[in-house]
């Protein structure tokens, strides 16, 4: 995580001064989408870096569903599976994506390509069903536009 | 909101164009900061988040003479499910939001300022950190704002995932770096917020009023929707309806005319079964107590805080679900109490404990294992749960669960006397 310390730096021009911990959430968030994931040496970069207990950071990795402490498939595939999804074909489309990924929800491909987990309400309600990969939102899929996307992932 | 989405109308020169900013300049040239809080005070603009709590009473709680610094966060942590409105606001018109909060910060003595975006929202993030960095280099944000003396700046913060941090007082803790467990009031955050210093948390919506009021006044602001709600909502419908989308409506606007008419009524012109007025968190109604089996239901409810209250539902965060004849009510539950179990933060017993057991029962109903005495647990679970608990999260399951099978215990019954759903599970319209 070092090399992104000027830019934690410059992140605190806007910030209360006195409140370093208001950067733990904001400077995980960074390092996992530089990283992956949050690995040991960012942990105690952080304690370091911010000045906040060890302890600390663990109880809010553990807490928050986006933070991962280990890496997972190149594309990761994040279907909704809250009401309105449901309502507009999400259970299809989870069946057709372990269908053919040969996972099921939780899992990564052998090959590491790619991670299908689940995730309640996206806020796409209006435009379901949704599929994030990689943090992006795809909306109003059928069958055909599911196939179509996983065909346009290297 | 009167404006026409284009390809340009969330950019500051857009929203220039459309009027934007002149209430604040005239405001930092012209208002003391209280009367801008009168202002707000007068519109009788309550709040959009869910509990409708009347902003300027929120806002006469910072005290400006006390020599401490004050915070004002937005709230953009929208997950409530069924809700896209706020995304809406962050998508189209994010200076909106940006003078709103610039007004609020002026009113209440507010140097530093954050919104709370929840961090799944790419897109919306993507557009509102683009406006913000559009005001600062226009001398919007940072010190002697437009040569005021006025100084202020912003900080968008994104979330991790975590439902809980919608709740006002759990996104406190996320800001000051720990978990997001909801707190205790009293002391209310105006008194112990952020930092433990007085704060004002206010939805995205909410705030992106205040623009509006300051540059008509608040007599017009009172003049759209009715006595006890005025303004008008954005209204985001999702579930069996033809057209989909957000909507913006006048509050009192009536609500079978607005399904049937505006939205194109319910998918494959099947009948309405029920409708989740605002987010699941509010209770579900069926099509003819909420009055809106036809445009022009001779028992239609208007869109209005007051008109739903009275019949004990809400209109919550505007997350509206229309429900087509046919669907499977259990397996709806299992989805929403499914939801409560995973989100629970599990710092109270009743809830930590309360969202796993009811999700086990309603799983085992919806496996074919249910047991006769299964509905009067829900409603037990439901009861242990109701004002137990340091947040609203347990007590919503509870509601959501208990309004479900007031309506359609019927289901249940014969799901578990049966062994199979009466809608063959059904979640999609046909």
């Amino acid at each position: 995580m070092r090399h992104l310390i000027p830019e934690f730096d410059r992140l605190k021009a806007r910030l209360p001064p006195g409140h370093d911990a208001t950067l733990l959430v904001p400077c995980l968030n960074r390092i996992q989408e530089d990283r992956g994931f949050i690995a040991e040496q960012d942990i105690a970069g952080l304690v370091e870096y911010l000045g906040v207990p060890r302890i600390q950071i663990d109880e809010v990795l553990s807490f928050y569903g986006m933070m991962r402490r280990k890496p997972i498939g190149r594309w990761h595939l994040e279907c909704c599976r809250n009401v309105s999804c449901s309502m507009r074909g999400s259970e299809r489309l989870l069946e057709q994506l372990a269908g053919r990924l040969g996972i099921k929800p939780g899992e990564t491909t052998e090959d590491g390509r790619y991670t299908l987990s689940t995730v309640e309400c996206l806020g796409s309600c209006g435009t379901a069903p949704v599929l994030m990969v990689n943090g992006i939102h795809h909306e109003n899929l059928d069958p055909a536009a599911v196939d179509a996307l996983l065909e346009g992932l290297d | 909101m009167d404006f026409e989405v284009t390809p340009t109308s969330h950019t500051l020169a857009a929203y220039r164009a459309r009027g934007g900013y002149q209430a604040l300049e005239k405001a930092l040239r012209e208002l003391k900061p209280a009367e801008v809080t009168q202002t707000v005070m007068d519109s009788g603009l309550q709040g959009r988040g869910g509990a409708a709590f009347p902003a300027g009473r929120k806002w006469q709680g910072i005290n400006l003479d006390d020599g401490l610094p004050h915070y004002l966060i937005a709230n953009a942590d929208e997950g409530e499910p069924g809700t896209f409105k706020d995304r809406w606001v962050l998508e189209n018109t994010p200076h909106t939001l940006l003078e709103s909060m610039l007004l609020a910060s002026y009113a209440l003595g507010v140097r530093h300022s954050f919104i709370y975006i929840r961090g799944e929202y790419d897109h919306p993030w993507r557009r509102l950190a683009a406006a913000v960095e559009e005001a600062y280099a226009a001398g919007y944000f940072g010190a002697s704002i437009l040569g005021s003396g006025f100084s202020s700046d912003l900080f968008v913060f994104r979330g991790a995932g975590a439902y809980v941090c919608g709740e006002a007082s759990s996104l406190l803790g996320s800001i000051e770096g720990t978990r997001a467990y909801p707190r205790n009031r009293p002391p209310r955050m105006t008194v112990r917020g952020l930092y433990q210093l007085p704060t004002i948390v206010n939805n995205v919506e909410t705030l992106s009023n205040i623009a509006w009021i300051m540059r008509n006044g608040p007599q017009a602001f009172r003049e759209i929707g009715t006595p006890k709600s005025p303004g008008t909502r954005l209204i985001s419908i999702s579930g069996h309806v033809v057209r989909p989308g957000v909507y913006e409506v006048e509050l009192g606007y009536p609500w079978g005319k607005f399904v049937h008419e505006d939205c194109g009524g319910v998918a494959g012109g099947r009948a309405v079964k029920a409708v989740i007025p605002g987010g699941i968190s509010s209770q579900i109604l069926t099509g003819k107590a909420a009055g809106i089996m036809t445009a022009n239901d001779p028992d239609g409810l208007l869109l209005a805080h007051e008109a739903l209250a009275a019949i004990g539902s809400s209109m919550g965060s505007g997350g509206m679900i229309l429900i087509a004849e046919g669907t499977c009510m259990v397996r709806l539950l299992q989805i929403m109490l499914r939801f409560y179990h995973h989100e629970s933060c599990g710092q109270c017993t009743p809830c930590r404990d309360g969202m796993g057991w009811m999700h086990r029962v309603i799983d085992r109903i919806v496996n074919g294992q249910g047991r006769p005495e299964d509905i009067e647990t829900l409603y037990q679970i439901s009861r242990a749960n109701d004002g137990t608990t340091i947040c609203g999260l347990g007590d919503a399951a509870g509601y959501a669960a208990t309004a479900i099978l007031d309506n359609f215990r019927d289901e249940f019954e014969y799901f578990i006397e049966h062994k199979r759903s009466m809608h063959e599970g059904r979640l999609e319209c046909l």
